[in-house]
């Protein structure tokens, strides 16, 4: 892959293109879905190697941004960079998971699920009916992210047979491959338990210490990402903030971007957010 | 039964039609399309009869329309036909009623519009069989091109767009190669029986094994043994070739339900 400022010689983790060049950095952004503004005029910049929450009311376009910095959904003005190289499809500095489909779960194994992501773009056969040398180096490939996630006693096993939190491991470990150096998690926490919600944060905090990469992990609830995110990023009515917990989730600063009156309170090391006489946590 | 030149030339076009269907129908199952292939066979009647009246050969008329029909799906869809069935089934409808219309207007005798509904796989001759080689080699070496991405697509769109796939690119060769194997599968099943060669096997694999390659392969072999089973069953009881290829694929597609009910059961046994 091109673009890597051949510092990090042999040997070792390679290291940052450049301290310089944060994970995503937005300037004066407006993203538009439609005729709804999501975005207008933001500028944030994720620092290197982060745990970045992202919250915000529903329908505040989350998603949306996970897609604009993909470069799937093109942004209305200004300019996301990714290490400091514009978005577009096909970067491999990015692992995704998106927010798991409607669709029914076919019935294929996870190993087949996971190795019809790698270098899925390509022409030509899947990489696991290839022969010799390329067979070997992607099944290593393969066997890593699995290892990664805990999820190799998942490999053999029908996706359909599995639970949520089994089936988040899997696309967890998809989203590992080809070594990216930043995760953009859309929701992975929904339809989980409580429980399991927790193991998969921890889980995701422990690869992202690991790998040393930078984590977008959007959710509804920051509960399970409290202690563990050292940032979070409110998205709502068009305008986003980045900060510290203890900046952001704050009753004025939540007011403004839901655009009412919002009271947050703290008990027992768990953070509730009062929207309108609704308690959102 | 292989001493009739005619008997040959069947087992012939059926395997070659088989092998095709299973591999092709694999994914037409695995993406959820296996309506929109019955739909583009129905198109297909309509080119047919609609080339037999201004004098063409029906097999170019039919291969035509699916093939337009099949492009048309991909572009106007957005990487995938799931959730539009509605769409297809009304489409499906109108083109068998435009083939009834044209087949009013030919007052030919009624062999023709059962040959084309039913199939007649004992009429392939030589040249027909020449062309489905020629084109089923071609839908092979374009498979073997789009199964990559192809696979990727049908699996995960969301991140197969986000690494650079282009859904709807993948998606309109797909069904474009689906329309060449339908108009394929017509000569022997005929238009309404395409399902027991294309998706039959197909989703009988996807019953019994979870990994594509597996799948693929089972999917052809079951694909053989409904079209060749069918051939020589019609050929000792003397009823029509699709009538037992399409009982043989529904029966291996039950069987198969059968068999994975009572592995399951096993399985939770064991645990």
């Amino acid at each position: 892959m091109s673009g890597h400022d051949g510092h990090g010689c042999c040997g070792g983790p390679p290291a940052p293109a450049s301290p310089a060049m944060p994970p995503v950095d937005m300037a004066h952004v407006t993203l538009r879905i439609g005729d709804r503004i999501i975005l207008s005029d933001v500028g944030l910049a994720v620092p290197a190697g982060a745990f970045v929450g992202m919250l915000g009311p529903n329908g505040a376009g989350k998603s949306s941004l996970i897609r604009a910095i993909l470069g799937v959904v093109p942004v209305a003005a200004g300019r996301i960079s990714v290490f400091g190289r514009p978005v577009g499809r096909g970067n491999h500095d990015i692992g995704y998971l998106p927010q798991f489909p409607a669709r029914s779960a076919p019935r294929l194994d996870g190993r087949s699920f996971i190795a019809a992501a790698l270098h899925g773009e390509r022409w030509g056969l899947p990489c696991d009916w290839r022969p010799g040398r390329h067979r070997r180096h992607d099944a290593m490939e393969i066997d890593r992210v699995l290892d990664l996630v805990g999820a190799m006693h998942l490999a053999r096993r029908p996706i359909d047979h599995l639970s949520g939190g089994e089936r988040q491991r899997l696309l967890l470990a998809q989203a590992l491959l080809g070594r990216p150096r930043l995760l953009l998690l859309d929701e992975p926490l929904a339809s989980l338990d409580p429980h399991r919600a927790r193991e998969v944060v921890a889980l995701v905090d422990t690869i992202r210490r690991q790998l040393g990469i930078a984590v977008l992990f959007s959710t509804h609830d920051l509960n399970p990402l409290l202690g563990v995110m050292d940032r979070v990023l409110y998205v709502g009515r068009g305008a986003a903030r980045l900060g510290t917990v203890d900046e952001v989730v704050t009753g004025p600063v939540l007011s403004a971007l839901y655009g009412m009156p919002v009271e947050v309170i703290r008990a027992n090391g768990r953070i509730f957010v009062v929207a309108d006489g609704a308690v959102q946590s | 039964m292989f001493a009739f030149e005619f008997m040959r030339h069947a087992f012939a076009a059926t395997g070659i039609v088989a092998i095709l269907s299973g591999l092709v129908g694999y994914f037409m199952v695995l993406r959820g399309e296996s309506f929109a292939g019955h739909a583009l066979s129905h198109v297909g009647f309509a080119g047919a009869t609609g080339a037999l009246l201004v004098g063409m050969p029906p097999f170019w008329g039919l291969m035509g329309a699916t093939v337009l029909a099949g492009v048309a799906m991909g572009l106007g869809g957005r990487g995938t036909t799931q959730g539009r069935d509605v769409t297809i089934g009304l489409v499906l409808s109108c083109m068998l009623g435009c083939g009834l219309l044209f087949l009013h207007f030919l007052t030919t005798s009624a062999t023709r519009a059962t040959a084309l509904l039913f199939g007649n796989v004992l009429g392939v001759d030589r040249s027909m069989l020449g062309w489905l080689l020629v084109l089923g080699v071609g839908c092979v070496l374009a498979m073997a091109a789009l199964s990559r991405p192809l696979l990727f697509a049908s699996l995960q769109p969301e991140t197969a767009e986000a690494r650079g796939v282009k859904l709807r690119m993948v998606s309109t060769i797909f069904l474009a190669i689906v329309a060449v194997v339908t108009a394929e599968c017509v000569q022997i099943t005929g238009v309404l029986l395409v399902f027991a060669l294309m998706v039959g096997p197909a989703a009988t694999a996807q019953r019994l094994t979870a990994t594509p390659g597996w799948g693929i392969v089972l999917s052809v072999l079951l694909a053989i043994g409904a079209g060749w089973g069918g051939l020589a069953l019609s050929w000792w009881t003397d009823c029509p070739a699709s009538f037992w290829i399409s009982a043989l694929s529904t029966g291996f597609y039950l069987a198969a339900g059968v068999w994975r009910f009572t592995g399951r059961r096993e399985s939770i046994d064991a645990a």
